[in-house]
């Protein structure tokens, strides 16, 4: 895919990117603020994603029900998310019709209201979220584990919150999370499809670049200190189906390593995107039938995080032995040498995630901001480089480093059967 | 600003110019249309072996059949059909309904004959071995257990048991532990044997490839399949009306939420009145924030995360469903809501400025859902498997302003009997 971009600066400090695709006659367009549960201390988790739903509750310019109506008529798809590190809102639009989004985006960084009578409706929606999160044993796993894994780092949370919080939040709350984080400063615009870079410039200019710089907002730093030793959890709950899942630590994405781990990931667990059935875990387990699934996962973060590995355990056998025939894979990968040809294998099939992800415009727009919270998008240019020079030894230097048991968290969800 | 530089809406649309369409001699029909903008390829199908064919005793075969297909063939083991395709990033899989078994895949358009050749394999030899068939079956079995602690599943499920009854609507195609258990290697050869054939079978090919050298890739590999003895595709039998609302509540201890799915029978897709109830539901429950149900159960209430309502229409009758997920205390008041929305719906149908939101909306968005191949790879198959004719997706403007406020109440009215609701529900 192309990858030429325009990034300008505004005067007040938001930041834009631009990429012109014309393929077809659509223009997808986000707004990414620095700000995710990573900031949220205790007594406010979940503060970042009810600032994001309190922002489709309207402006006096676009009352909520005008607003959502505006994009519909238009055939746009808009929605947004809330991740560990940043907020995101984007409408994907006809090109012709793009100009009601960034009217609605310049107007919502500054002009939402914060009524107390919507918060309190919007308090039962996510409390109605997080119950139908805690209906799935997955979630519950992966809340545990991540809650044991950090004691001090707000990763400790789930992005969603602690209901305990949901109950006590208030509207002065949202609305001061808003003024401090919603700044154009800690703002950035990205947009890909059929516009002409220079006029959208000047349009963007005319929509934010009047919106006040605010004060530099703070991001909460409390590095979680080295774990010592391996930890082991159990949550019980309704089923017939014992879950596992492993966490070790990984590094943040602008780490030197974290290209190594990226190879050592697809080996394990299979190509982002892709089925995984030929990965390393997967014979291993699932072939051997000590489960029926298996797979990895790691997230780009801008602080350490964790590669974690789901294993679905198999109903005839006992979660030790799954372990047992996991940890058995790990030592083969810190000891024997991997292939070149794995390795080449791992970036063609990047290369094909890459271009699948290029159909789609929206998904153009979403990476560059995606990248531009932890890095730059060189770091997204050059990524499929970077993974081709990963070497056999840099994989088995980092399955030594970060595959230990010292630095593991193991949770199981332990099935209490099913009630009559 | 937001110049349009080079394809017009229109000119993007897929049309008669652009969709390739040729029938090989034995039955299939090859839809090409290319786009060079990735270099990547998305490919689709299905074929008329669906659960219709199967037993009560032995529901779940098509499903079970059509997961065996890449576990092992007459030239290539399990492993080896997932090592070709993943070692170059392709991907491919096969799925089961009521009608049909369907396929799909995406690949580097360098790997398409790679794609093919995998597909024409797991279509016309697979082997079902016995030691693969044994892990699947205890992989499937997981999923039964799952699905039947899962609020969504289980509510939706229910709903379609009442309101087809015996019908092969009402079965879930994936099984049921007892049949899953009950189903041999035999019995998968046999489906197969009946049951996969080229006859109705459709493949399209969307990305980066001349559609000509497109059809010409299928010919080569599927081109020569014959299987003299292929069952055509059943006749749905009918269904029984319900009579009277049907409530059922399926108790699931240790669930913070429960999930409810009220509705009835909906249109097929061909039936001349799919435009006016699909433009009806978007109003009902899908434009902007899911419509007159997301405003009255989540913004206005507070109730629910989620609140819509979706039309599902298909090959026979479809279903109209209202669904919701939401703290069980609150679940009598949520379907009092609405209930008294879909009696509002039909006593005064849609507004006026209802109506044109919703029509803007499916004007708007259809270039949106053709943006990449597997998009208008379903788009194509849809005009297929519809006879919609090869400009519908050209027409498609005018059809949805054709629609009259009267035509949309007129439908609702047909479908929608507040006193005939099947209402499901999953919780604690």
């Amino acid at each position: 895919m192309a990858n030429k971009i325009t990034q300008i600066t505004l005067k007040n400090g938001m930041k834009v990117m631009l990429k012109e695709i014309h393929t077809a006659p659509i223009i997808s367009s986000w707004v990414w603020y620095r700000v995710g549960s990573k900031d949220e201390p205790t007594g406010k988790t979940g503060i970042s994603h009810w600032t994001e739903h309190m922002q489709f509750k309207g402006t006096k310019k676009f009352p909520a029900n005008i607003l959502d109506k505006a994009i519909s008529r238009e055939g746009g798809r808009w929605n947004a998310s809330t991740s560990h590190d940043s907020t995101r809102y984007f409408e994907t639009m006809p090109a012709d019709k793009i100009d009601l989004a960034l009217r609605l985006e310049s107007d919502r960084m500054k002009n939402s209201n914060y009524n107390a009578k919507e918060v309190d409706s919007e308090r039962t929606v996510i409390i109605s979220e997080r119950e139908g999160h805690e209906n799935e044993p997955m979630f519950r796993l992966t809340e545990a584990v991540q809650n044991t894994a950090f004691h001090v780092h707000p990763y400790h949370h789930e992005i969603i919150g602690d209901m305990a919080d949901l109950h006590t939040i208030s509207r002065d709350d949202l609305f001061e999370h808003y003024r401090t984080y919603y700044v154009p400063n800690n703002a950035v615009l990205c947009m890909a499809g059929d516009f002409e870079t220079k006029s959208m410039v000047k349009r963007i200019k005319q929509l934010f670049e009047s919106i006040p710089k605010g004060a530099t907002p703070p991001r909460l730093a409390r590095p979680e200190p080295e774990q010592k030793g391996e930890v082991r959890l159990s949550v019980e709950g309704p089923g017939e189906t014992t879950f596992i899942q492993i966490a070790y630590r990984f590094p943040n994405a602008t780490h030197p390593d974290y290209f190594s781990l990226q190879v050592l990931d697809s080996l394990l667990g299979g190509a982002s995107g892709l089925s995984y059935k030929t990965s390393r875990l997967y014979r291993a387990l699932v072939d051997k039938e000590y489960a029926v699934d298996v797979s990895g996962w790691s997230e780009a973060t801008i602080d350490p995080f964790l590669y974690r590995i789901m294993i679905t355990n198999h109903p005839k056998r006992k979660p030790e032995e799954a372990l047992a025939a996991l940890d058995s894979e790990i030592l083969n990968i810190q000891n024997v040498l991997v292939s070149n040809d794995e390795i080449k294998r791992a970036v063609k099939q990047a290369r094909a995630v890459f271009a699948y992800g290029s159909e789609n415009i929206t998904n153009q727009a979403f990476w560059m901001g995606y990248v531009e919270m932890f890095s730059s998008y060189e770091w997204f240019t050059t990524y499929l480089d970077k993974l081709a020079k990963v070497t056999p030894q840099d994989v088995q230097r980092v399955a030594q480093k970060y595959l230990q048991p010292k630095s593991r968290v193991i949770g199981t969800y332990i099935p209490m059967g099913v009630e009559a | 600003m937001a110049k349009r530089i080079m394809k017009s809406v229109k000119q993007s649309l897929p049309g008669p110019d652009d969709i390739y369409r040729v029938a090989l001699s034995n039955g299939i029909t090859v839809l090409a249309r290319s786009s060079f903008d990735s270099p990547s390829i998305s490919m689709g199908g299905y074929l008329p072996a669906g659960a219709i064919f199967e037993s009560d005793a032995k529901l779940g075969l098509a499903d079970f059949v059509s997961s065996s297909l890449m576990r092992g063939t007459q030239t290539r083991t399990f492993d080896a059909i997932y090592n070709e395709l993943e070692s170059v990033g392709a991907s491919m899989g096969f799925d089961s309904g009521v009608h049909n078994t369907s396929f799909g895949g995406r690949t580097l358009v360098e790997d398409l004959p790679l794609l093919l050749n995998l597909l024409s394999e797991s279509l016309q030899t697979p082997t079902f071995p016995a030691n693969e068939v044994e892990k699947l079956r205890a992989q499937l079995l997981t999923g039964l257990a799952i699905r039947a602690q899962d609020t969504s599943d289980v509510a939706a499920m229910a709903f379609d048991r009442m309101l087809f009854n015996d019908h092969p609507y009402g079965r879930p195609s994936d099984g049921f532990v007892e049949t899953i258990q009950s189903i041999t290697q035999k019995d998968m050869q046999e489906f197969h044997r009946a049951h996969f054939g080229p006859k109705g079978m459709i493949i399209a090919i969307v990305g980066a490839i001349e559609p000509e050298k497109a059809v010409e890739e299928v010919e080569r590999v599927l081109g020569g399949w014959q299987v003299p003895g292929q069952v055509s595709a059943l006749a749905l039998p009918a269904h029984k009306p319900v009579k009277k609302t049907i409530k059922h509540h399926h108790a699931l201890a240790g669930k913070s939420q429960s999930d409810l799915v009220i509705g009835m029978i909906g249109p097929r897709r061909k039936d001349p009145e799919y435009l006016s109830a699909s433009l009806g539901n978007s109003v009902l429950g899908q434009f902007g924030m899911m419509g007159r149900i997301g405003d009255v159960v989540r913004e206005k209430s507070g109730l629910a995360y989620y609140a819509s309502s979706s039309l599902n229409a298909g090959t026979g009758p479809g279903t109209w469903e209202v669904s919701a997920g939401v703290n069980p205390k609150n679940l009598k008041k949520a379907i009092g809501l609405i209930e008294n929305e879909l009696r509002r719906f039909i006593k005064g149908g849609v507004t006026k400025v209802e109506l044109a939101d919703s029509q803007a909306n499916y004007i708007g968005r259809l270039p949106l859902s053709l943006e990449s191949n597997s998009g208008v790879a379903s788009a194509i198959m849809n005009i297929e498997r519809y006879d919609l004719g090869l400009d519908y997706y050209q027409r498609y403007e005018g059809l949805v302003k054709n629609v009259t406020r009267a035509e949309v109440l007129e439908t609702a009215r047909k479908y929608i009997n507040p006193d005939r609701l099947v209402i499901s529900t999953a919780g604690p």
